[in-house]
């Protein structure tokens, strides 16, 4: 049995909390959370032992692994604590505010041969999973262009007094609804090479972006485009889809459906038929034991631990592919408050955005 | 219980296989028209139950049932609550302790649980839940609730973490306050029965996914049929059809050879629910 201890008891830490105690090859054995009242219900109704320092909790009890799941400016310290003693770390994502946090980390997990891994569980979703299967036996053929969506109901209101309505704390669509759009396109296709034209627009908050958009570009001359946006309830709950198009095809993919339209008979091989066709999420899923919100929240649970027990040590999202994704979102960032171009209405000499402070940003947002 | 139901995930926007039939079925039923319009054909075909979520647009349903008690007599729902996206999205967007204070009256039970010791915290849990339950079912006032269910997320979010009691603290409030039989809808069927049995919860309304495919089935389509041979227990069967991945009749004639007591079935199209009424009949009666 492996002991393993959460930190955070949020939204994803009473999910994985759930999914984690269920866990055939796991003992759950220390909670933790600063909100006291919280972990007081938690150990009156679960006996689980509570903490409410997660270094106390390191300390006392002997683990094997540990599960952050704690707003994301405090991954860095929490990781490096957990990693520095040798425990195997699942953290949530995104991984880390900070570039060089992250790159360190990634370093100290392969130097201390640790099992690492981040929660972006779209890469334990059997739809994209078929995806990667297809794009990487050349089913498209070359790809030229890539689009990722992400849209959903958080931020509604111009209100919010969670960390997610601070930056700092690594609040806003960027980091939370962003990221996974830009992991999937990591894992799917490559990381991106350079953004640009990015928008980080506010809608309802005052401190954080709502939206976000950019295009990203590929070594091999392939193009993308990212849209995101955490302000729309026209959908029930996060959606994301990615769209691929190359010479020989076109894919849209979503965590339910697989769809292809496969122009030559060059891709035959690999894909049901050629035209379109779609599949469905019953033809990819697998089995978990356990089942809350989806599969994938379970699978990737599920194949930390199986890392651990196996001994293996290359994961399907491990440290080293999340700060790929971080160096995307820092990138983005940076590339937010740069130059644009005026559209010019017939006169002769285009204007350039002042370099001055803030920017496009600023500009926009009227600062 | 009637041994078909009525369900309104097409309603709301839920669709399994596909996003872009999810969407145009909330574009579709955006007019609450063609919601009781639907409702009407289930009925007049026979189906009396309808096995609905607590979404703010039922209060509208409910509305359109209660001006017409004479059309709709023998019509009952089965509320099945939390709506949870509803609490989702608000811990979001506010935290956990700050998302509970805004659906719960104000003062009262929250604030000692904040101040108070882990003995208090069980008694205001208690309360807590019952006000929440009470206010889940206020848009069912004067309608047929018979049986009310705890939604799958947070019966298997409970069940996972191990908080049991929660399961004995929901029965008994439908029972005491909506004379009501309690049900538990899950994605991890034989596991709850064990913690139902724990808790003293005999012969449980469970309704969980019944498919020839074993879709979501959590433990296996073996461990699935075993159970629902051996184990003394109310089974409806939901996602028969595993979104449509098995033909209609090939998926009712299959989980008819089951030993469950109801079968709850959404469609979009009054065909789909004559048909699929036609085949439940036929397969039960073998």
């Amino acid at each position: 049995m492996l002991n393993v201890g959460l930190i955070g008891l949020g939204k994803m830490g009473l999910s994985h909390l759930a999914i984690v105690n269920t866990h055939p090859a796991v003992k759950l054995v220390g909670i933790c959370d600063s909100a006291s009242y919280l972990c007081g219900i938690l150990h009156k109704y679960t006996g689980i032992e509570v903490f409410s320092n997660y270094r106390e909790m390191l300390d006392k009890k002997s683990l094997d692994a540990v599960i952050i799941a704690t707003p994301s400016r405090f991954h860095g310290e929490m990781v490096r604590e957990a990693l520095n003693r040798g425990l195997h770390v699942f953290c949530e994502k995104p991984f880390c505010l900070d570039v060089s946090d992250g790159l360190d980390l990634a370093e100290l997990a392969e130097r201390k041969g640790v099992v690492n891994q981040v929660g972006y569980h779209y890469r334990f979703v059997g739809a994209f999973n078929e995806a990667k299967r297809l794009l990487d036996a050349h089913a498209l053929g070359r790809l030229h262009h890539v689009r990722v969506e992400a849209y959903g109901p958080v931020v509604l209101r111009p209100k919010g007094a969670t960390w997610r309505s601070k930056g700092s704390e690594g609040g806003g669509c960027l980091y939370d609804y962003a990221c996974h759009a830009i992991d999937i396109v990591n894992y799917l296709v490559g990381r991106p090479d350079a953004v640009s034209g990015t928008v980080l627009n506010r809608i309802f908050s005052r401190d954080v972006d709502d939206e976000v958009y950019a295009t990203m570009h590929f070594a091999d001359g392939m193009t993308g485009m990212i849209a995101a946006n955490w302000s729309d309830d026209s959908l029930r709950r996060m959606s994301t889809q990615v769209t691929l198009w190359g010479t020989n095809g076109r894919m849209v993919v979503d965590r339910q459906e697989v769809k292809t339209f496969i122009r030559a008979a060059a891709g035959g091989a690999v894909a049901a038929k050629e035209g379109w066709d779609i599949r469905h999420t019953t033809d990819f899923h697998s089995d978990v034991w356990y089942y809350l919100r989806g599969e994938e929240y379970s699978a990737q649970l599920d194949h930390f631990f199986q890392c651990i027990v196996e001994g293996r040590r290359e994961n399907i999202s491990s440290f080293d592919s999340a700060v790929q994704t971080d160096c995307v979102v820092s990138a983005m960032l940076q590339n937010a408050g740069e130059a644009w171009r005026q559209v010019d209405s017939g006169s002769r000499s285009p204007t350039l955005s002042p370099n001055g402070s803030g920017g496009f940003l600023s500009a926009v947002m009227g600062r | 219980m009637d041994r078909i139901l009525f369900g309104d995930n097409q309603f709301f926007g839920i669709n399994h296989m596909s996003e872009e039939k999810a969407r145009a079925q909330a574009i579709r039923f955006a007019d609450i028209h063609e919601i009781t319009d639907l409702l009407d054909a289930a009925y007049d075909s026979g189906i009396h139950v309808f096995m609905c979520t607590t979404h703010d647009r039922i209060a509208e349903v409910c509305a359109h049932v209660r001006l017409h008690p004479e059309r709709y007599s023998k019509l009952e729902f089965y509320p099945c609550m939390p709506y949870a996206h509803k609490y989702a999205n608000a811990v979001t967007e506010h935290g956990t302790m700050e998302a509970l204070k805004r659906f719960l009256p104000a003062e009262g039970a929250l604030s000692a649980l904040v101040r108070g010791s882990v003995s208090v915290a069980r008694r205001d849990v208690e309360g807590m839940a019952r006000l929440l339950i009470d206010a889940e079912m206020k848009m069912f006032s004067g309608l047929k609730t018979p049986v009310i269910f705890l939604q799958n997320v947070v019966t298997d979010l409970l069940l996972g973490m191990g908080i049991k009691d929660a399961f004995r603290i929901f029965a008994d409030h439908v029972q005491d306050r909506y004379k009501a039989e309690p049900g538990f809808i899950t994605m991890n069927m034989p596991r709850l029965l064990d913690a139902l049995e724990q808790v003293g919860i005999e012969n449980p309304i469970v309704c969980a996914n019944m498919n020839k495919l074993g879709f979501r089935m959590c433990g296996g389509i073996d461990l699935y049929e075993k159970t629902i041979a051996s184990r003394k227990f109310r089974p409806v069967a939901m996602s028969v059809l595993a979104s449509g991945a098995i033909e209609p009749r090939e998926a009712i004639e299959y989980v008819c050879s089951q030993k469950i007591e109801s079968i709850v079935f959404g469609a979009s199209s009054k065909s789909n629910i004559l048909n699929t009424k036609r085949l439940i009949d036929e397969y039960s009666v073998a």
